[in-house]
């Protein structure tokens, strides 16, 4: 089994208004050494081992679904556990 | 002319838009269910608003991989007209079938209300019955609807004549205050305001029937001939 971490944040050319917010808010709570805030997304996938190279499907799942490669990059970590 | 309106779990403009052609156009209308493999018999694609799939993930990213969309590109290979609005603008996007992607509103609010838009480009499928420059009020409804593209994108479709409407005043902070786009060959169009919704002087504006009209008059001119 895998288990995997797959992390998709704004591309830094693109404006997050969710993380200007965020920031806003931070700073109103007296948190001012925020400079700055930039919210994503946190995807965790549990993979049954088979043939082939997991590294290529995970990247290939989160180019065809997980991330829009448009506004969004990726990445992924990638843990093999055995079951109990 | 005959039209389909794609039906995804979440759809909620599908009602409206089958009412605009059936009752205000006076156009052939069915419903399609994302399930459907063979548009063939269609001869225009109308991909409406809501929130398919709940919007989980992205808007539109989990309709793009629905099985009516291999007959959707198989309807763009063949020219066919595809519009999409609001979420079947984000659809269509997801998709690739236009260039770009679509972030929150600006100002994260989530915006309903009628808007001016202005006519970029009269010489489309969908536009042609307008005057370029045009100013028509059209509603939206939207909490993503803040277009982004790349600069290089946006040259390019500035330059192949792709941005069909702008916004009056930008209402969400989309780039360059785009409102709606079409592909390169000219028989796609994506756009966040709701031509259904103004059909009619009762629902507060009639300036959207143009646009259908202006899908069935290029459509007439094509596939009938006078004796």
């Amino acid at each position: 089994m895998y288990n995997v971490k797959v992390f998709i944040t704004l591309k830094e050319s693109v404006l997050d208004p969710q993380g200007a917010a965020v920031k806003d808010s931070l700073h109103r709570l007296t948190y001012n050494a925020v400079e700055d805030v930039r919210v994503g997304k946190y995807i965790e996938l549990t993979l049954k081992k088979e043939d082939g190279d997991i590294d290529q499907q995970v990247r290939e799942m989160c180019e065809k679904l997980l991330a829009n490669t448009v506004i969004e990059d990726y990445t992924y970590e990638i843990e093999e556990v055995i079951p109990q | 002319m005959k039209f389909a309106v794609v039906v995804f779990p979440g759809s909620n403009c599908d009602i409206d838009m089958y009412h605009a052609i059936k009752d205000e156009l006076g156009e052939e209308v069915e419903y399609v269910w994302h399930d459907d493999q063979d548009l063939n018999r269609f001869d225009g694609i109308l991909i409406p608003g809501g929130f398919s799939y709940g919007d989980y993930l992205r808007s539109g990213s989990i309709a793009r991989f629905s099985n009516v969309m291999e007959s959707i590109y198989e309807a763009n290979q063949a020219g066919k007209p595809i519009l999409g609005v609001c979420n079947g603008f984000q659809i269509l996007l997801e998709a690739g079938l236009l260039p770009g992607a679509m972030q929150r509103n600006e100002k994260l609010k989530f915006i309903c209300k009628q808007v001016e838009l202005e006519v970029a480009n009269n010489e489309t499928v969908f536009t042609s019955l307008y005057e370029k420059g045009e100013k028509i009020t059209i509603p939206v409804a939207h909490g993503e609807g803040n277009y982004y593209c790349d600069e290089a994108t946006y040259t390019k479709l500035a330059e192949n004549n792709q941005i069909a409407f702008t916004y009056a005043e930008n209402i969400n902070g989309s780039r360059h205050g785009i409102a709606g786009i079409t592909n390169e060959r000219g028989n796609v169009l994506g756009m966040m305001p709701h031509p259904e919704r103004a059909v009619d002087a009762l629902l507060g504006s009639a300036d959207g029937l143009k646009l259908f009209q202006s899908i069935v008059k290029s459509w007439r001119e094509a596939h009938v001939t006078t004796s």
